[in-house]
């Protein structure tokens, strides 16, 4: 199978990425309640179409087996356990048309070292998530610097002026 | 958000708004048994820090110093630390974040870093007259400590930054900052040091971390890296980024700290 051959030789090359350019391995983040937070958010805020749940670990599969795909262009395939000097190794992929448009690490060696590890792929392989605007339920409001005029039709002074 | 009809006891809640610094910052704070001189205190500080740092004051030390009117040795303990602090994140960043090549005719310009260093030490202030949950927002840039009630964590909404009323995404933090760079609220301010050019690659983009301090200088930074910036962030420990590019995605690092996603 050609195209499962490609996706095999397009993980080994995002596994080869993200080794070669793991350059920091002495790089550690506070230890303190870091584990769970150092992975991509559980629930994105606005769930995109066709994306898969970070959350949902799948179990080790022996090799990149596409999952059932529907009408969309949207694939996602898991990468074999790669083991690595580090430790283990596992990526999950979305593929849109050909082309890679989410790497979600499912096994990564440890958590003191994960925040390093992924920076690494974050650059050039961004998630894409549909902006949609919300109206969440927020306490304070954060943004780029507003000048004290532009505060006044901030959402940040509705914030402040609803008092509990 | 409290529903008017609610008739429960309405749990505390302390807001202060005071414009400083060209911009307004806000305190929202939980704790009703505090020093509530705390909070005029922390105020006060930062209205302190205004004069001392402004560029619009002809007579702030950081101009007095700019135009050779005083030594370094002379400034407050403020301005030294600022300046030094200045020194080490543009060494860390890179040249990305630089006092003096932000400053216009020549003189130094921390403003880039003392917002976010004044909220954090206001929000030092306010832990030491016993505040436990609350929140500093100094024009976008956000200290957040404790809940904002019991059971639930800060809700910190990022700006949408096309939509001045929407949101980007929400973050849930418990100790930690938030800070974010954008051109959209001032225009093309924030530049590329080596080329001179607006920073352009992204539209926004949010730093999240255990200091205000740094946050504030690394989104600094990162907007000016462009499409660089959010992985360069990710590198520092226990920072972590949100973007939104030019074509409107939404760019994740691992967020790091103690945050999460709503």
């Amino acid at each position: 199978m050609p195209k499962r051959g490609i996706i095999a030789s397009l993980l080994t090359a995002v596994g080869l990425v993200l080794l070669l350019s793991f350059k920091t391995p002495s790089e550690t983040v506070p230890p303190s309640g870091t584990n769970a937070a150092l992975r991509r958010p559980a629930v994105a805020p606005t769930p995109p179409d066709a994306t898969p749940t970070p959350g949902s670990r799948s179990t080790t599969t022996p090799e990149a087996t596409p999952t059932p795909a529907p009408q969309t262009a949207n694939r996602t395939l898991t990468g074999p356990v790669i083991p690595t000097r580090y430790g283990d190794v596992q990526l999950q992929v979305t593929l849109s048309n050909g082309k890679i448009t989410d790497v979600i690490p499912l096994e990564l060696p440890n958590d003191l070292q994960r925040s390093a590890y992924i920076s690494s792929v974050a650059g050039p392989l961004l998630r894409e998530e549909a902006l949609q605007a919300q109206s969440a339920q927020i306490d304070v409001l954060s943004g780029a610097t507003y000048t004290s005029e532009a505060y006044a039709e901030s959402l940040q002074a509705v914030l402040d002026q609803t008092h509990g | 958000m409290a529903d008017p009809t609610t008739t429960a006891r309405q749990p505390f809640r302390l807001v202060r708004v005071e414009r400083i610094m060209g911009t307004a910052i806000s305190v929202d704070l939980r704790d009703s048994s505090i020093i509530m001189s705390g909070v005029e205190d922390a105020f006060a500080y930062l209205r302190g820090v205004d004069e001392r740092f402004s560029p619009y004051r002809s007579d702030s030390e950081i101009n007095r110093l700019g135009r050779g009117e005083m030594e370094l040795a002379e400034c407050s303990l403020d301005v030294r630390q600022v300046l030094a602090l200045c020194e080490r994140l543009r060494v860390t960043t890179g040249g990305y974040f630089d006092a003096g090549a932000y400053g216009s005719n020549g003189l130094l310009d921390p403003t880039g870093v003392v917002k976010g260093w004044a909220a954090e030490q206001a929000g030092w202030m306010l832990d030491a007259a016993g505040a436990r949950n609350f929140v500093i927002n100094a024009g976008g840039d956000v200290v957040v400590r404790g809940r904002p009630e019991a059971g639930r964590r800060w809700r910190v909404g990022i700006r949408h930054p096309r939509q001045r009323d929407k949101v980007a995404t929400v973050l849930e933090i418990g100790d930690g900052a938030v800070a974010t760079s954008g051109n959209y609220e001032r225009g093309a301010h924030i530049h590329q040091p080596w080329t001179g050019r607006p920073a352009a690659d992204l539209l926004s983009l949010t730093v999240t971390g255990p200091s205000l301090t740094y946050a504030d200088a690394y989104a600094t930074a990162a907007f000016a890296m462009g499409s660089d910036g959010p992985a360069w962030v990710a590198r520092q420990p226990g920072y972590g980024a949100f973007a939104v590019t030019l074509d409107h995605r939404a760019v994740w690092t691992p967020v790091a700290w103690d945050v999460r996603a709503a």
